[in-house]
């Protein structure tokens, strides 16, 4: 079984907490976690609904898998309907917060309604509580985190909570577990915030039980982990170096947006790699990255543990910031890096500690100060709108003004908590936006790897990464190399890796296994963990119908096929230089082709037959 | 002629002491092969995965030509790396 079929359900407005059976007949069809989560959302709220509203719901669910012994089988997502895009949202988080909800005995809770004041929701296994947060509201994530371990006493306990910036409104706040890990995208955080919901704080002793067949599934889980091991990526280059050992690739491949996407390659990519984070800094003689970390059952350990330097402008009269915390990933190194135009290592990472501390998505964040200092270039605004601050390219004291006023919401931070979609509306210039759907772009640039485009194009979230990373074949040549500038076989590629994507995200195992595991390695272990046949077939269709349903919520909720373009920028400016120089995103030539394979009109809609196939709710 | 050559990640080590980010400047013969400058830094061939010359992917089966350098290109070397 692996689930433990039961859900928790919480009505902030009534202030009950009711345990309720899982619904097994959706289990069948959605897996759990992102699928399963997304069925009940869809069941249960009116997609037109104000995502602010007491109307929304958010859904904390785990997978299957999530709180066995596989590997990385840590990872719970956070659904609901997003303030900044009006889509979907669906954020997948690691840390140890999602075991420890399994293993309090929980496949997910559904959190409904308004508390009428500051509430944090207790749950000690079968004991769930809402409990006044009063003294919490207010306080950043960091603070709340030592406030509610102090208040029970128990080290164990695990916190999901939302910070400042969330409670001001900031439509692009994540819900931060465990300090530094997150639920980052889409304003999950957002939504939290706007039901009086601070905190989730979870101690679960009860084991994950149920596994269809013991034996079996730790034989499955054993071979599992000896291919992550011995693949070079997941074995070495993921613990070694974490995610930014793509700065220099994505640079030298003329694939890195810059200057709020600009151009394609950034001139200060190596300082702020995650080779510059293993070198030892003038002042003190210790790297930025003191050691790699690890979430629940993880045999990866991608996760970055840095300082900062304590001789550095942004810290130098803050101890608060001299420990070790969760450095940069290379999403965040990115966005606040390259995307800004700034090379200081620790700048960025000083932000990115801010971000963690109170919920920032660093990658919004990022992209959203890009665009306020291109409208601060062109004059849209000026020193009269930023208190002075000259908002430019490379400003890494403007960046840390930028974050230290996101965090609390005050003054032109309330302007930057918009996101970059409405702060260019605001200020008259909408072409800056580098968004897909008002949600802000990651860290490739669609021009020098084609399939991207489409895949940020077509995300039932916005523009994403992690919906379908072609990046894998296009440029890493995992599975199988294919060239980034071609669109020819595009089409038919993101929509496997987002068919194949949605199966795991719905599991309860991190995305990241799949740059060693195929569904051959991963089916395995579901099968002998679940009741049924999960064959790599099984997953694959029950991939594509959550694709279907995500974009049959968005279809009802008034986004239309229309909305699957990119900015003018991505596709009538040539990139600059590299290898893409004097080519645009040629996504035109791939959407007809997507469309047809998903079984959708010539616009983008759901067809009847479709909606039949994969028996989609009506 | 002169290229630069650069080394990444877990092969980063395989560089002499005067290089700096993470690149060297060589000397090469016209008619090298991306194989012998693999070869002269010690990089086991099975490691280069990401073979890049200017930005633009070199697959094993053109490691081995010769003529495919000019001078000035850039050389960039990955062993088998990921993220997100």
């Amino acid at each position: 079984m692996a689930w433990t079929r039961q859900l928790l359900r919480v009505n902030l407005t009534e202030g009950t907490c009711i345990p309720e059976p899982l619904n097994m007949d959706w289990a069948n069809q959605y897996l759990g976690q992102r699928g399963l989560a997304t069925r009940y959302l869809v069941e249960e709220i009116d997609p037109q609904c104000d995502a602010l509203g007491a109307d929304n719901k958010m859904i904390m669910a785990t997978g299957p898998l999530t709180g066995t012994m596989a590997s990385t089988a840590g990872r719970y997502s956070v659904i609901t309907k997003s303030p900044l895009t009006g889509a979907v949202a669906c954020s997948n988080s690691g840390g140890f917060f999602g075991a420890e909800l399994k293993n309090a005995g929980w496949d997910m809770i559904i959190f409904e309604g308004k508390s009428p004041a500051p509430v944090y929701l207790h749950i000690e296994n079968n004991n769930a509580t809402l409990m006044p947060a009063t003294d919490l509201w207010g306080k950043s994530c960091w603070e709340t985190d030592e406030m509610l371990h102090a208040k029970h006493q128990d080290p164990q306990m695990r916190i999901a909570v939302v910070g400042r910036s969330a409670e001001q409104g900031c439509l692009f706040s994540s819900v931060i577990n465990d300090l530094h890990r997150a639920a980052g995208r889409s304003g999950v955080g957002t939504v939290m915030a706007s039901k009086n919901l601070k905190a989730v704080a979870v101690r679960g002793s009860l084991g994950v039980g149920n596994i269809k067949d013991p034996a079996r599934f730790m034989s499955a889980v054993s071979a599992g982990k000896k291919v992550l091991a011995e693949n070079p990526v997941t074995g070495e280059g993921l613990p070694a170096l974490g995610t930014q050992v793509l700065m220099n690739v994505i640079n030298e491949v003329g694939a890195m947006p810059t200057r709020n996407m600009q151009e394609v390659q950034f001139e200060g990519a190596s300082k702020i790699s995650g080779e510059a984070m293993l070198e030892p800094r003038e002042s003190d003689g210790k790297p930025n990255l003191t050691r790699n970390g690890g979430c629940f059952a993880c045999t990866i350990a991608c996760g970055r543990i840095s300082t900062i330097d304590r001789e550095h402008f942004s810290v130098k009269e803050k101890p608060q910031y001299w420990g070790n915390s969760g450095g940069l990933e290379y999403e965040a190194a990115w966005a606040l890096g390259s995307d800004t135009g700034v090379d200081d290592l620790d700048a960025l990472t000083y932000v990115n500690f801010l971000c963690n501390e109170d919920g920032m998505d660093p990658i919004s964040f990022g992209a959203t100060v890009a665009a306020a200092m291109e409208l601060f270039e062109s004059g849209a605004i000026s020193t009269q709108h930023t208190d002075g601050v000259e908002l430019k390219f490379g400003n890494a004291q403007a960046l840390c003004w930028a974050a230290e006023k996101s965090a609390t919401g005050e003054g032109f931070g309330a302007d930057i908590n918009l996101g970059s979609r409405r702060l260019c509306e605001k200020y008259g210039r909408p072409e800056l936006s580098m968004t897909v759907k008002g949600q802000e772009f990651p860290a490739y640039d669609p021009r020098g790897i084609q399939g991207m485009g489409l895949t940020y194009a077509t995300s039932n979230r916005g523009a994403c990464h992690l919906r379908s990373y072609t990046v894998s074949s296009e440029i890493l040549g995992v599975p199988e190399k294919t060239d980034p500038l071609q669109t020819e076989g595009k089409a038919g590629l993101v929509k496997a890796f987002q068919d194949a994507t949605a199966a795991v995200d719905s599991s309860g195992l991190c995305v990241f296994t799949t740059f060693a595991w195929t569904l051959d390695d991963i089916s395995p272990q579901i099968d002998a963990a679940c009741d049924g046949d999960w064959s790599p077939e099984r997953l694959v269709e029950v991939g594509e119908r959550i694709w279907q349903l995500e974009r049959d919520f968005n279809m009802k909720a008034g986004i239309t096929g229309s909305d699957d373009t990119l900015p003018q920028r991505l596709l009538k400016d040539a990139a600059k230089s590299g290898p893409a120089k004097g080519k645009v995103c040629e996504l035109g030539e791939m959407l007809p082709e997507y469309y047809q394979l998903r079984g959708w009109t010539q616009d983008g809609q759901l067809t009847a037959e479709t909606r039949s196939k994969f028996d989609l709710p009506s | 002629m002169k290229i630069k050559f650069k080394l990444y990640a877990t092969l980063q080590d395989k560089l002499p002491a005067n290089a700096v980010d993470n690149a060297v400047e060589v000397d090469v013969d016209e008619q090298v092969t991306l194989f012998q400058l693999i070869d002269q830094f010690g990089v086991p061939r099975e490691s280069a995965h990401l073979v890049l010359v200017n930005g633009t992917y070199f697959a094993a089966e053109q490691r081995a030509e010769t003529g495919v350098l000019s001078d000035g290109d850039v050389v960039a070397i990955w062993p088998p790396v990921a993220g997100g």
